[in-house]
């Protein structure tokens, strides 16, 4: 039986920058611990020498030429920000964070 | 017959012997819309005034030309428009009105000249198989509305399925345009990885998500795919081939085809109206001169795992821009950087986008990747290896889209294990990258729609298309209508 | 006890294609902010990055021009961290296959030569640029978001800070010749992270590291790391623990100030970019770009010794630049004397740019204007004197030397019966000053030929005035 332990859904939630209240983290803590004991059966299978699997199909080098193009204007780009000043993202201090 | 009992070819001969207009067609989808879908909730945003100008416009062109030509269609809610509301059924993008962009598809139904009746509800962020996850009112199966309506593209299933419009796009990732279409007993395809540009799609898992059309017949997905197949330069992941004429393809002739059934797609989990559906079905195409045999794709049973922790991986990465900083919905508690970050994110994703966001973030973390994320990619080539095997010998594969007809509403959101085993059928098709269709088959005795799937070889949606089209012609339950309020 | 010093370094080089990595955005620095860029700088939901053929190309010169070896096989992956200048929340980058790899590159500091080993160079994109208000709030800008970026990162192979310096330089001055940077430190196109570490002599493993932000210019770089060379000494005789921490450099108080301690490794989560394939750079492909690579400083140096004659330092300072270097040979290819080039190049062009802190591309003169006013000189046309009267001209406002010295009438005079004339002139106006050569006082013939100067307004060919004043004295 796998265990993601509480300390462990915490971590995960800050790498995630998900805010948890201590009964999600309980709830996520035996919910991931099924999901990851459901997937423990692919150790049922032995994939040395299997390549992993990216890209479904085999396609290589898609490149384009080197050529800027306008697109959209800085009203444009501001547009749906939540907050913007002087034609820029404006954002909480991050002097604040500790 | 209601005007979307007609096939768009039907109509467009309509327009063209001036019976009817485009107004007539946009009216009829707006008509309808306001008779059924506060029971349906098919919709989340609707665009009455451009689409009743655009239909003005077309009516007054001379050029009719287009191979959309007029055509009310409804597009999923993941996909970008430009000027359009594109919500992702999330509250995170609740205010999110003008997306700056057309996705490809659009650009492309545009250029044919549809005309876009609104944006279509689903599973937040693609995430469910049920529409219980759109943050909205959920979509409600047409067949009978204590039933979800399958997801996550289950506004664009029920939409065709309740005479709204008459094409939708949807999305699929694990099944997210077979499962509502099987359950909303509509046409719903899953085009080969690579044969629609996902540019403008917002992405759940890059390596799985597809575009592809929702109809009331084959003929028609045909059509529409028609339109928005082909390569992108903005898709490195589109395919640089020709897009064949699926429409040309529909010639009724399965006489030859090789039939290929996998045991697991009948086995336990699967219900006995569902394997009587897909036999009686079978015997529809010995008649018609295919014939069929019993194979095994024997990792089928790993792919669920597989794609849970491949797609969530994928999907934490996707939802991480999500942040607050450059569009959608800020949280008003924070005075720090970190805190914007996590209230804005938590106060904006509903539990089942939360859930799958960890459980990527901890497929892809350190000490778990080999384990997690790097043993599924591996049993991803075991199960592509499968399908490449069968196409050695067979045309297409055949089973059912999915092992039971549409569930309740309420029924399986407690525990996301079961909730996820609904989707067994359609996942391995994405991981493999083939094409897919779910057509009508039959029906439940509770009267709700059976799907039966095909799937074809990589960039084979010509064969998938005949082989559908030929059942369809030979049987009666794509005719068959869902009785809502108001004469349909 | 002794210690001894390891340095490594990590510089970043944004790469000046046209447009940025994946997006057509126009790739340009100093304008008005979020205004060089789209919907894919900026991370909007259902946006793909497509590469620039370019930026790969460049990140293959410059890994060439150090030396490093090209990958066959090689690929995109995510990085996955959240911060207001990372749109995405994910940096496309490069982890277990950069492009180059197994590079080094050659100093030499007090005259000893020493190859520093480059562990990897790969491809990746910018960050947008966070300020900071007086306000309490911080501000962003994505025009930087996706300019092509490659990381360099060197092995821990540098012993003291003024290797890193002379690194630093090197590394500069070679990427600055393959053309794919402006390595312009001031506009952040070359940025730098130094890692430090001590430990006694003699002992083989590493001590702990404390890395170095915030480093505005190569001799900051060396003053923050003699600064924490000597905090990391102290501590450690002091009997006490180097942490392994992430510091800054203060231009005020020349010290390194504590921003962070590292618990643990950061945890990026990267995997392959499922939205972009991979690539496969085969023989053809590497040789038409290596074939694209100029004649780097060390083969320039070189040559200027073995092939033009100069001497070892003059080509030192001739290849410190690009521009230098290229605008010599330009001169010189103009047909101008190899060495008078060389002179006025080290001289009076480099007194002026430094005296009005301009670079060479700045400067009005070319190198064919160069070369013309040195012809001048040559064939006598005019002095060196009245050359710098041109050069004054040519630096400020350019044109043609010719022209200038026609226009303003410095053409040197050389006809010996002009000068005759005002030989005889001066002579006959100053009787004392013949009376005085003639009783042997040697300083009355510099009077004379100071005055002959004077009425000519300097244009005088000197030593025909010194041959024609000495035979017109014999006379008298």
């Amino acid at each position: 039986m796998a265990d993601i332990s509480k300390e462990q859904v915490k971590h995960v939630a800050h790498l995630a920058r998900l805010a948890v209240t201590d009964e999600e983290v309980d709830k996520l803590s035996d919910e991931l611990s099924a999901i990851i004991d459901y997937a423990e059966q692919l150790n049922e299978l032995d994939t040395d020498g299997i390549e992993p699997t990216t890209h479904v199909l085999d396609l290589k080098n898609i490149m384009r030429k080197d050529e800027a193009k306008e697109w959209i204007t800085q009203e444009d780009a501001l547009k749906n920000a939540p907050d913007h000043h002087g034609g820029q993202f404006r954002v909480p201090s991050i002097m604040a964070d500790s | 017959m209601a005007l979307f009992d007609h096939t768009i070819k039907e109509l467009e001969e309509m327009l063209h012997n001036k019976e009817i207009t485009v107004q007539d067609l946009v009216d009829e989808s707006y008509k309808r819309i306001n008779e059924v879908d506060d029971q349906v909730h098919a919709f989340l945003t609707l665009d009455e005034e451009n689409a009743r100008a655009k239909a003005k416009e077309l009516d007054e062109a001379t050029d009719t030309s287009a191979s959309l030509f007029g055509m009310p269609g409804g597009i999923k809610d993941n996909i970008m428009t430009k000027g359009l509301r594109t919500t992702c059924a999330s509250q995170f993008l609740d205010n999110f009105t003008d997306p700056l962009y057309d996705a490809t598809v659009v650009q492309k139904l545009n250029k044919e000249q549809m005309v876009a009746v609104g944006k279509l509800n689903m599973d937040e962020f693609a995430m469910g198989s049920s529409n219980e996850n759109s943050s909205y009112d959920p979509t409600r199966n047409p067949w009978n509305t204590d039933y979800v309506p399958g997801g996550s593209s289950g506004g664009s299933a029920a939409a065709v399925a309740a005479g709204e419009v008459l094409f939708s796009l949807g999305s699929d990732t694990g099944g997210s345009i077979r499962q509502p279409a099987a359950f909303c007993g509509v046409v719903g395809m899953k085009p080969t990885y690579g044969r629609v540009s996902r540019f403008g799609l917002v992405a759940f898992a890059s390596s799985l998500d597809q575009i592809g059309p929702i109809t009331r017949t084959v003929e028609d997905n045909a059509r529409v795919l028609e339109v928005i197949a082909g390569h992108d330069q903005m898709d490195s992941t589109s395919a640089n081939l020709d897009v064949p004429n699926y429409t040309e393809a529909l010639t009724n002739d399965v006489s030859g085809l090789k039939i290929a059934v996998p045991k697991e797609y009948l086995a336990e989990g699967v219900t006995p109206e569902v394997r009587e559906s897909i036999l009686e079905a079978l015997k529809v195409y010995e008649s018609l001169g295919a014939t069929w045999e019993e194979v095994s794709l024997p990792h089928s049973k790993y792919a669920v795992a597989t794609y849970y922790l491949l797609s969530s991986s994928e999907a934490s990465a996707n939802l991480a821009r999500f942040d607050g900083v450059r569009y959608g919905v800020r949280t008003e508690n924070a005075d720090n950087m970190i805190d914007m970050f996590k209230n804005s994110r938590s106060e904006g994703f509903g539990p089942e986008v939360k859930r799958r966001i960890m459980l990527g973030t901890f497929a892809l973390s350190s000490g778990y990747y080999d384990a997690y994320y790097k043993k599924a990619q591996k049993v991803r080539t075991l199960i592509k290896n499968d399908f490449d095997k069968i196409f050695e010998d067979y045309d297409v594969v055949i089973g059912p889209t999915t092992p039971t007809p549409a569930f309740k509403v309420g029924e399986k959101t407690d525990d996301p294990l079961t909730m996820y085993a609904n989707d067994i059928l359609t996942i391995p098709v994405n991981l493999a990258g083939v094409p897919g269709i779910s057509i009508p088959c039959g029906f439940s005795a509770d009267g709700l729609p059976i799907g039966l799937q095909i799937i074809g070889k990589h960039f084979d949606e010509s064969t998938v298309y005949r082989t559908a089209h030929a059942f369809e012609q030979a049987t009666e339950h794509h005719k068959k209508r869902p009785q809502l309020g108001g004469a349909n | 006890m002794n210690f001894e010093t390891i340095i490594g370094l990590e510089v970043h080089v944004e790469l000046k294609t046209n447009s940025k990595i994946f997006s057509p955005s126009i790739n340009e620095f100093g304008s008005d902010p979020n205004t060089n860029v789209n919907p894919i700088d900026l991370g909007y939901p259902g946006t793909l990055p497509v590469l620039n053929e370019e930026a790969v190309n460049f990140a293959m010169k410059a890994a060439m021009a150090l030396n490093c070896e090209v990958a066959t096989n090689t690929k995109f992956d995510r990085k996955n961290y959240f911060y207001p200048d990372n749109p995405k929340a994910y940096q496309i980058s490069q982890f277990d296959q950069p492009i180059g790899e197994h590079g080094w590159i050659e100093i030499e500091v007090n005259g000893k030569k020493k190859k520093i080993g480059i562990t990897r160079l790969h491809l990746e994109e910018d960050a947008g640029k966070l300020t900071h208000g007086e306000d309490g709030y911080s501000y962003v800008d994505f025009n930087r978001q996706g300019t092509p970026l490659i990381e360099i990162v060197s092995e821990p192979d540098m012993r003291s800070p003024e290797e890193a310096y002379a690194y630093l330089e090197k590394l500069k001055n070679i990427i600055q010749y393959t053309g794919v940077s402006d390595v312009k430190m001031q506009e952040g196109s070359l940025r730098c992270d130094a890692n430090i570490s001590l430990r006694p002599i003699g002992q083989e493993k590493f001590g702990t590291k404390a890395e170095l932000k915030n480093l505005n210019s190569f001799s900051f770089v060396q003053k923050g790391l003699e600064f924490e060379e000597k905090r990391q000494e102290k501590v450690l005789l002091s009997g006490g623990e180097i942490l392994q921490e992430t510091r800054r450099y203060d231009e005020k108080t020349k010290e390194t100030i504590l921003m962070r301690v590292k618990e643990g490794s950061d945890d990026y989560r990267y995997f392959p970019e499922p939205d972009l394939v991979p690539l496969y750079i085969d023989e053809e492909w590497k040789e038409r770009v290596r074939s694209e690579i100029p004649e780097l400083p060390d083969a320039r140096r070189q040559r200027y010794v073995s092939e033009l004659g100069l001497s070892e330092y003059d080509a030192d300072v001739l290849t410190a630049s690009k521009q230098m270097s290229d605008f010599f040979e330009e001169a010189v290819d103009h047909g101008a004397d190899i060495k008078q080039v060389s002179n006025w190049l080290m001289g009076e062009v480099s007194a002026y740019m430094n005296k009005h802190y301009k670079e060479l591309q700045e400067l009005a003169i070319t190198p064919e204007a160069l070369a013309k006013m040195i012809k001048l000189i040559e064939d006598g046309t005019i002095s060196s004197k009245i050359a710098k009267k041109v050069f004054a001209e040519l630096v400020e406002k350019g044109g043609d030397p010719e022209q200038i010295v026609k226009d303003q009438g410095l053409v040197q005079i050389s006809d010996p019966e002009q000068l005759k004339e005002v030989v005889n002139k001066i002579l006959d106006e100053n009787e004392q000053s013949i009376i005085d050569f003639k009783n042997g006082k040697g300083k009355a013939k510099g009077f004379l030929v100071g005055q002959i100067m004077k009425a000519t307004k300097g244009q005088a060919n000197p030593p025909l005035v010194n041959k024609i004043l000495a035979e017109e004295l014999d006379k008298r």
